[in-house]
């Protein structure tokens, strides 16, 4: 970890990772999605309509992903100071904002049909909500300061405060009764998925993880170079002043 | 090093704080965030007749009467049993033996007057052949038992939902 502190290091690291992952990421999500649109069988019980979750629920699984190493950069930032921490951070958020309201939205499409109804107010749509609205909140915290640093710190903090919410996502399937079904995936006695629908699933969620990886070592990188940027700009201005 | 060691100390006592915070809130509120009261809750609380709430439970085979619109059957956690009525459109999942929840106010009657009836499915996915290969050879987990005890000790947070 103390390795990877150094920008120049970090950037090289992630130079020569970011076209393999893009490379995976594509090829995860062409075959995954082929498969699970075209050639995966349908549900027994929801026939077609089942394919919406080869988007639904990597996309819900990278919201909380995200999070999670937002929550481990945050803390490794506010403990140990590391600048590339809180980069990586900031530079994840829009992305996990993103998957999260994308998970919501094909939720939406899904329980129409299904269920019956758009949306309802039990405590796995509400969590996932809330996760959306924490992503907004932490993006909009950076916003909200003139000084980076304090940006940072505060924006940190907030990320660990909201990281409660990933077990409570979870695990509300199993705490409460809810309208949505309990893990198919994630569970204690094995998937609950045959072999021919949860293989595109995981390709789909391999090529998810491998895509953020691509966009994270992009976004970082522009990150560092707008610092960079803004404190040359500090030194101009300085040095540009009489006196 | 010992202002590192001190910041990894309140980072660790605020995510302990934050989570205790959280685990006494969730627990002191569990009532009301329960989706939907089980059968066994609605008759055991005596729930009064007018107030609004929702139930949850399987549909009891053979007990669905359809006069066009109007629907009338039974649901159960199997231990106990609430005639529900309905009118409208039922959603395409609903059939007996399929969890539902529905949304509406029990009459003097203590029937339960359903103003929306929403299907729930649970979290098996498999292709139709081994639905009915697994139906043929009678290992079918779909037996009404081993899905009554999601809806059993519905909103009872002693039970053993908690511990599974």
């Amino acid at each position: 970890m103390h390795y990877l502190a150094n920008p120049a290091r970090f950037q090289r690291i992630m130079t020569a990772i970011r076209p393999w992952a893009g490379g995976i990421a594509l090829v995860c999500l062409i075959a995954g999605f082929g498969w699970g649109l075209l050639f995966s069988p349908p549900d027994y019980q929801q026939s077609e309509t089942v394919r919406i979750m080869y988007l639904h629920v990597p996309s819900a699984w990278m919201g909380m992903f995200i999070y999670a190493g937002m929550a481990v950069a945050s803390a490794v930032a506010l403990i140990w100071r590391h600048p590339v921490a809180e980069l990586a951070a900031k530079a994840s958020a829009p992305a996990g904002a993103a998957f999260t309201l994308v998970c919501l939205i094909t939720g939406a499409l899904w329980g129409q049909p299904m269920w019956g109804t758009w949306w309802v107010w039990d405590a796995r749509l509400t969590s996932m909500l809330i996760l959306f609205f924490i992503y907004l909140g932490y993006m909009a915290l950076w916003e909200a300061f003139d000084d980076p640093s304090r940006a940072g710190r505060a924006a940190a903090i907030l990320a660990l405060v909201g990281a409660v919410n990933l077990p409570i996502i979870k695990f509300s399937v199993d705490w409460w009764n809810t309208l949505h079904q309990p893990a198919s995936v994630l569970t204690m006695e094995g998937p609950k998925i045959h072999p021919d629908i949860l293989w595109p699933l995981l390709l789909v969620a391999v090529g998810f993880k491998a895509y953020y990886i691509w966009l994270l070592a992009l976004r970082v990188r522009a990150e560092i170079l707008e610092r960079q940027a803004r404190m040359l700009r500090f030194a101009a201005a300085s040095d540009g002043q009489p006196g | 090093m010992t202002r590192k060691r001190r910041r990894l100390y309140a980072v660790l006592a605020l995510v302990a704080g934050v989570g205790v915070a959280a685990a006494l809130v969730l627990t002191a509120f569990s009532d009301n965030l329960v989706f939907f009261h089980s059968p066994t809750d609605v008759v055991q609380k005596h729930l009064p007749a007018g107030k609004r709430f929702r139930i949850g439970g399987l549909v009891e085979e053979g007990s669905l009467k359809r006069d066009g619109l109007n629907a009338e059957f039974v649901v159960t956690d199997l231990t106990e049993r609430v005639t529900i009525r309905y009118t409208g459109m039922l959603p395409d999942l609903f059939r007996e033996n399929q969890g539902i929840v529905a949304d509406g106010r029990l009459n003097e009657q203590r029937q339960f007057i359903a103003s929306e009836v929403l299907a729930k499915h649970d979290e098996n996915y498999m292709p139709p052949e081994v639905a009915e290969a697994l139906k043929k050879s009678g290992q079918w987990s779909d037996k009404p038992g081993q899905h009554a005890e999601k809806y059993g000790n519905a909103g009872n947070t002693t039970g053993k939902g908690k511990t599974q």
